[in-house]
Parts: structure tokens; C-alpha cells; sequence
């Protein structure tokens, strides 16, 4: 069975969401390869102003994002849903810390869903970050995407905390699979 | 100079001794220690503003040095953490391997041991090379530190590198008694960003 990667999304919700990360003055972005975030990675590692840093899991991107606003910059990370598991005992040092940052997170394992192994973590995806006090904001349509991460944005480094937006799958469309 | 403290022929080098060597004459170094052994090494030398201990986290110390060494390019960063600490985020090695910061410099105290849970023995001690481990990740400076001299001068490159730098430390396996820094990690994280300028 081969996995094909979507195709880059009609609507420009990704375009919508770089604009809230240059508005908001984002330096540092931490990702792990993702096809949803296809387009939004493309973007950010163009832009001369954001150094994109590649990650091997996401809880780096959580060290990442701490050491950048102990320098004085702002970090968004761009992840999956099962990269919020990867996250959790790292997130215990940006309660105790109040380090503020913003995880834009692409959902799997719901809408349209094909793997079953997505949907144990992508439906506690919600309930894990705010069992670790992280504010979660979701997005179910295009429209929605660029004020809700300024909002994301807005509140986490005004108010010393962890924003996330989950981006539904419905948003994004089901990854198609072909026999 | 770090102070030879160890008596017998156990040439491995004094955790304490050796985290003052890394510090002497710092100036405007800003340093980052791992959870546990290291963060007690650099309370004993002295606590400083350019200090930001992790109480936590475990794994996350040479992440949180390269956000910063992006973020102040101006400035040297010094990470400090164990070797347990270290394996626990072996993956940062690659992407640190990918980024190299010119003004970042990795620093493992290896005593093959988990000291905070009982010294149990750590992978390092199994034969895991963490050196090798920096070299295979791109890392182009790596060394490997077993006695003073090697320390010294490694430690007198702090003041004036320019390409990212790994060091291996291999230092006693003792358990010096805890000299405990702050650890309101607000008040930590606020007065290093102050000593920045940024608060």
C-alpha cells in the first residue's frame, strides 16, 4: 500500500497563517516534516527573517522554542497530532517556566481518517494539551485559520503561556491512500 | 586551572573542578545546565544572571542552547548537562549536527551514571560513544576531555570560538553535596532575559 501526499490546498488558509506568524513578529519556527504543514514549512524556510529548524521529534521543538525567548525571540511550532504526545513532559517546563509559545498542530484521526493507529492520539489530542494547561483553539474552516492564530498568537506572548490551534482534518482533507 | 582533587590513579576529572575551569573569566558567556548533577556544579561555582538551570525537562538542555545561540547570534552559549540527560534528547545531536551555530558549544559531563536516581549506570558506560555520536551528526569540533590539560585548553577556546563545538568530559563518578541554585524557573527565565535586555 502507498501513502500519496495530498495535493497543496485550494485555499490559502497556510498564506493566511504566515502572515499572523510575520505580524506577530515570529523569528524562530521548529517543525517536523508534515503534509499539511507542506505549504506553511515551504513558506516560513523562504522567508530570510525566520530561521525554520527542522526537528527530530517535537519535544525539541519545545526546548527550541524556550531557549529563543530566553535570547529574546518569538517561536511557533508546526507538528502533528501525534507530535503533541511527544510534547507532554516537556510542556511541564513552560508552566513552570511561563514560556510563551504557539503550537500550530495539524489533526489525524478524525475526519475522513484512514489509519486506525492516528486515531488514539489525534482524538486526546484536545484533551492532552489542556491536561497541561496549554489554551487550545481549533479550526474547522479556512476562513477561520488566520485570525485564530493571530489570536494564538496574541495571548500567548501577552499572557507567558502555551497557545495551540488544531487544524481539523477536515481543513486540511483526509490523506488519500491508494492500493 | 581546575584543581586536581582526586586522589589514586583514577584519572577521570572533579565535576566541581572542572565546571570552574569552563566558567573562569566567562565574561558575557551564557551558560545552560541540565536537570540534575551539572545544574549543582555551576550553583557551587556561583550563581550569575547568564545562568539558566533546568529543574526539569530531562533532554532538553542542548535544545533550549541552540534556540538561544539562534536567537543571539552576538553572544557564546555554553551548554552544561550529564550524559543521562544528554541520551535522553540524543536526537538534538542530529539537529544541531544539521544547524551548527557558530556560537554554540556542547558540554557532557560523563560519568556513565544517572546521578539523581542512585548512580545506576548510564549507556555511556556501556560503551555508547557520545563523541562518536557528535561526529556522526556533522558536528565538525568534538572533544574528547580526560585530563586537566585537555580541559584547560578547551576551556580557553570558550572565550573566542566561531564553530559549534561538542565536549566529552569524562569526570568521577561522585556525588558531591548539592549546592542548589534558585528554582523558581519565572524568576530564572526573567532575570536572564533582564541580563539580556530583554526584560
Amino acid at each position: 500500500m502507498n501513502e500519496v501526499e495530498p495535493p497543496l490546498p485550494a485555499a490559502d488558509w497556510p498564506d493566511d497563517i504566515f502572515a499572523a506568524l510575520k505580524a506577530a513578529e515570529i523569528r524562530q519556527i521548529g517543525y517536523v516534516p508534515d503534509a499539511g504543514h507542506t505549504r506553511l514549512i515551504q513558506l516560513c524556510r523562504a522567508d530570510p527573517e525566520i530561521r525554520a529548524v527542522g526537528l527530530t521529534s517535537e519535544e525539541e521543538g519545545i526546548g527550541l522554542a524556550a531557549g529563543a525567548w530566553l535570547g529574546g525571540q518569538r517561536t511557533a511550532l508546526l507538528m502533528q497530532s501525534s507530535g503533541v504526545g511527544n510534547c507532554i513532559n516537556m510542556l511541564s517546563m513552560t508552566k513552570s517556566c511561563r514560556f510563551p509559545m504557539t503550537l500550530l498542530v495539524t489533526m489525524r484521526g478524525e475526519w475522513g481518517e484512514f489509519n486506525p493507529w492516528q486515531v488514539p492520539m489525534g482524538t486526546k489530542t484536545q484533551a492532552a494539551l489542556e491536561l497541561m494547561d496549554v489554551l487550545v483553539y481549533r479550526v474547522e474552516r479556512a476562513e477561520e485559520a488566520g485570525e485564530t492564530v493571530i489570536a494564538a498568537l496574541d495571548i500567548a506572548f501577552n499572557g507567558g503561556l502555551v497557545t495551540a490551534v488544531l487544524l481539523s482534518q477536515r481543513l486540511i482533507g483526509a490523506k488519500r491512500w491508494v492500493k | 586551572m581546575s584543581q586536581p582533587t582526586q586522589g589514586g590513579n583514577d584519572p577521570r576529572l572533579d565535576r566541581r573542578a572542572a565546571m570552574r575551569t569552563l566558567l573562569t573569566g566567562r565574561g558575557d558567556l551564557l551558560l545552560v545546565t541540565g536537570l540534575g548533577s551539572t545544574t549543582w556544579d555551576a550553583a557551587a561555582v556561583g550563581d550569575d544572571d547568564k545562568n539558566f538551570y533546568l529543574w526539569g525537562a530531562m533532554g532538553a538542555a542542548a535544545m533550549i542552547g541552540l534556540g538561544l545561540a539562534i536567537a543571539r547570534p552576538e553572544r557564546r552559549v555554553l551548554v552544561v548537562t550529564g550524559d543521562g540527560e544528554m541520551l535522553m534528547g540524543l536526537g538534538a545531536f542530529a539537529t544541531i549536527g544539521v544547524e551548527r551555530p557558530p556560537n554554540l558549544a556542547l558540554v557532557v559531563f560523563d560519568n556513565g551514571r544517572y546521578g539523581e536516581t542512585g548512580m545506576q549506570a548510564s549507556h555511556t558506560e556501556a560503551g555508547v560513544s557520545l563523541c562518536g555520536v557528535a561526529r556522526a551528526c556533522g558536528i565538525e569540533e568534538v572533544f574528547d576531555i580526560a585530563d586537566e590539560a585537555a580541559l584547560d585548553a578547551f576551556a580557553a577556546g570558550l572565550r573566542g570560538f566561531d564553530r559549534t563545538l561538542f565536549a566529552r568530559i569524562l569526570i568521577h563518578a561522585d556525588d558531591p553535596p548539592r549546592v542548589l541554585p534558585p528554582r523558581d524557573g519565572v524568576f530564572l527565565k526573567n532575570r536572564f532575559r533582564r541580563a539580556l535586555g530583554d526584560e
